[in-house]
């Protein structure tokens, strides 16, 4: 059956607040005092939970606290969280970049970790030099690194600059020299970081295409730690969501992953009394929530899902009240994307006085990664009552659109048309 | 997942665990060999890197400060050489002193100047100060063949020089400065990752420590009289003195030799060394969180 191959045992990770300085000494000579008297660690009881936007109290936070993980051999574990969820300390601990203040890491074979492309790579040297001193520091043998030198230099695409000194690449080459070495490693478990985040659309596509390889054909397990929840849903056959230094969700079903850690991120309630408005005010929204189609509140979606949209509505009238009302969408770099209405479907919309929801679903949105900004309108018979910009955003955040297969680029832009070929 | 099957998983490793204060993981650091040629190889085809004179800087360097010292020191101070030819005589003292000092300050920064390259990627932190001590042989071994060519000059011109036949000790010599220069390097780095002050200590250290060396002057010019065997009893007590005057024995001819300050620069060099590498053991651990 399943072959473990990495077990991580109520793992804790402690890091010190603020800055060392001049009570750095005394904190480390009450510690040792401590430990020589064979008492507890004092610094270690005072202590936070990792809330990053809770103003620290103490001294000391556990970044990773109580954390237990099985990882099986060909497994690709997706490890997705929030900013400062602990994931990148996570990875380190495992690649042994430093050691953990409490449990246990235990693993067979041996690990390679993509923490970053390219490590070490000296500018001053070739090409050919930098693939050598990097295969070197990634663990591979000398025979080993001459063997594949060729494969590795037709994966980076970078046959002519062989002998240019690497200060001469461009910063995408670097990465492409960097990934290719990487990809030719061979370790038993593969650990990657968020390094896919960066190149362009081809380097991307050859390092998914790459990781999915290894994993599939080779067997070989990897731990991926990304926020584009399309290379993570492409890639990965179980997911972790680490949350405050803890894994609040586990499943083998990646998309429920997902779909737990998109529900995760907490919305704050838009305050009213604080948007920038304009219009009659006789009619007036007072509420906004975008939901995904089970209903849950987030602001994370992928290419090509639903939205909905609930809308609260507060009509200070004392008549029934018939109203256009539209929903613009703004990139963050604004420009002008969409706008959703009732009067462009001739839909009639007529609000009680006093307090009205309205619901609305946008079907398979096409946009690209990004973020879009909300802006929402209320007129009646063409005249503004109330006009509030930018109100809220949402973000997609990669996907698959057409076909699972395929996940458009990062930095395209545009928007996605559904389309179909036929060559009969 | 069965829980009873974890215990007869045969593990490569295990993080985390304590682990005896003495393992030195050398065979994982002799896994990495390729690693530290790779490093050593980068620090000499990088050091000279678009420069004219390339590696002819290696003798630049030493033959300018004998200059200087046969000038200051020898001219104008008229520091006594114990009747050796003064470019011989300030060369030795330079080049050994040289590799010591390089040794050092090199693997003193090895934390600090290596944070990134650590933050990313794991490999036995211990090549990199092994890599500066080997690269700095590599360095001092040219210079020495500097020496050799004014040692030659000289003798071929009928200068009388006595090369000893303790010439065997050379090698050994070689070691004590290594270990000295890496194992005060480790515990240095080791500290400096945490408390910075020592850095500010460190860049005049190394000068003060020179002086109280026999660099510039030979340790005879230190007379036997109650005041001066103050000093003399620090001199002895500073591992260099033994290292340079022997050095100049075996090579020159003159020099105070004593058997007994030779086995205390070793062995206490030999101790500067295991202190530095557990220091550094414990220290490469957590490093990453406190620079």
């Amino acid at each position: 059956m399943s072959d473990l191959v990495l077990k991580i045992e109520r793992l804790g990770k402690m890091y010190r607040l603020g800055q060392f300085g001049t009570g750095t000494l005394s904190h480390d000579l009450n510690s040792f005092i401590a430990k020589i008297r064979g008492k507890d660690d004092p610094s270690k009881l005072i202590t936070h939970k990792n809330e990053r936007d809770v103003k620290a109290i103490h001294d000391f936070v556990w970044v990773l606290k109580n954390l237990n993980l099985h990882v099986n051999k060909g497994d690709v574990l997706g490890i997705i969280g929030k900013n400062g969820a602990g994931k990148s300390t996570l990875l380190k601990l495992i690649s042994q970049i430093t050691s953990p203040t409490e449990g246990l890491i235990k693993y067979k074979g041996n690990i390679a970790s993509l923490l970053e492309v390219g490590t070490g790579m000296h500018p001053e040297m070739t090409a050919k030099e930098n693939i050598f001193l990097n295969g070197a520091i990634l663990g591979m043998k000398k025979e080993e690194i001459k063997k594949k030198f060729d494969d590795i230099i037709d994966f980076s695409g970078c046959q002519m600059y062989v002998d240019t000194p690497v200060k001469r690449f461009s910063s995408g080459m670097r990465v492409r020299l960097g990934f290719a070495v990487a990809a030719f490693l061979e370790p038993d478990i593969l650990i990657v970081d968020e390094v896919l985040a960066v190149g362009d659309y081809e380097f991307q596509k050859n390092a998914v295409g790459k990781i999915k390889e290894v994993s599939e054909n080779e067997g070989r397990t990897v731990l991926f730690v990304s926020h584009n929840m399309g290379s993570i849903r492409n890639l990965c056959n179980r997911g972790v969501v680490l949350n405050q230094g803890e894994i609040s969700f586990e499943s083998n079903n990646i998309a429920d992953v997902i779909e737990h850690y998109q529900k995760g991120n907490s919305i704050k309630e838009i305050n009213f009394n604080k948007v920038s408005r304009s219009g009659l005010g006789n009619i007036q929204f007072n509420d906004f929530k975008i939901l995904n189609v089970n209903n849950v509140e987030t602001k994370q979606f992928c290419i090509g899902d639903n939205i909905r949209f609930y809308l609260g509505l507060e009509n200070y009238t004392q008549s029934n009240q018939s109203v256009q009302i539209a929903i613009g969408f703004r990139s963050s770099d604004d420009r002008v994307c969409s706008m959703i209405g009732n009067e462009y479907l001739d839909y009639n919309i007529s609000l009680k006085p006093g307090f009205n929801s309205v619901k609305c679903e946008v079907f398979e949105v096409p946009f690209s990664s990004g973020k879009f900004i909300i802006n929402v309108i209320l007129k009646k018979n063409q005249i503004t009552e109330d006009w509030i910009k930018d109100l809220t955003y949402f973000e997609i955040q990669g996907g698959s659109f057409i076909s699972e297969a395929y996940t458009y680029p990062n930095n395209y832009n545009g928007i996605y048309l559904k389309h179909k070929w036929d060559d009969k | 997942m069965k829980e009873n099957n974890s215990s007869e998983i045969k593990w490569t490793r295990v993080i985390g665990e304590e682990q005896n204060l003495f393992k030195l993981k050398l065979n994982e650091l002799f896994k990495y060999k390729d690693l530290l040629f790779r490093f050593i190889y980068r620090d000499f085809v990088t050091l000279y890197k678009q420069t004219i004179l390339g590696p002819i800087w290696y003798f630049i360097q030493p033959i300018m400060m004998m200059l200087a010292y046969v000038i200051v020191f020898g001219n104008i101070a008229k520091i006594s050489t114990d009747g050796i030819p003064q470019p011989l005589f300030y060369l030795s003292g330079i080049i050994v002193w040289n590799y010591f000092s390089e040794c050092f300050l090199q693997t003193s920064d090895t934390f600090n100047e290596n944070q990134n390259l650590f933050g990313k990627v794991y490999f036995p932190r211990l090549i990199i100060p092994l890599s500066k001590s080997i690269s700095g042989l590599l360095k001092f071994c040219v210079q020495f063949l500097l020496f050799l060519f004014f040692f030659f000059y000289y003798l071929y011109n009928g200068v009388i020089i006595n090369p000893s036949y303790y010439i065997a000790l050379f090698p050994l010599l070689l070691i004590v400065m290594a270990m000295l220069g890496l194992g005060l390097g480790l515990v240095f780095t080791s500290i400096t990752v945490k408390y910075r002050d020592l850095k500010f200590f460190i860049q005049f250290g190394i000068q003060l420590l020179m002086f109280a060396t026999p660099i510039i002057y030979p340790l005879s010019s230190i007379g036997h009289s109650a005041s001066q065997l103050k000093i003399r009893t620090f001199m002895y007590l500073n591992p260099f003195t033994h290292i340079l005057e022997t050095f100049r024995f075996v090579f020159l001819g003159k020099g105070e030799v004593y058997i007994e300050g030779l086995i205390y620069s070793f062995v206490f060099s030999f101790i500067v060394l295991v202190v530095g590498v557990l220091i550094f053991n414990k220290s490469e651990k957590t490093f990453i969180d406190k620079i």
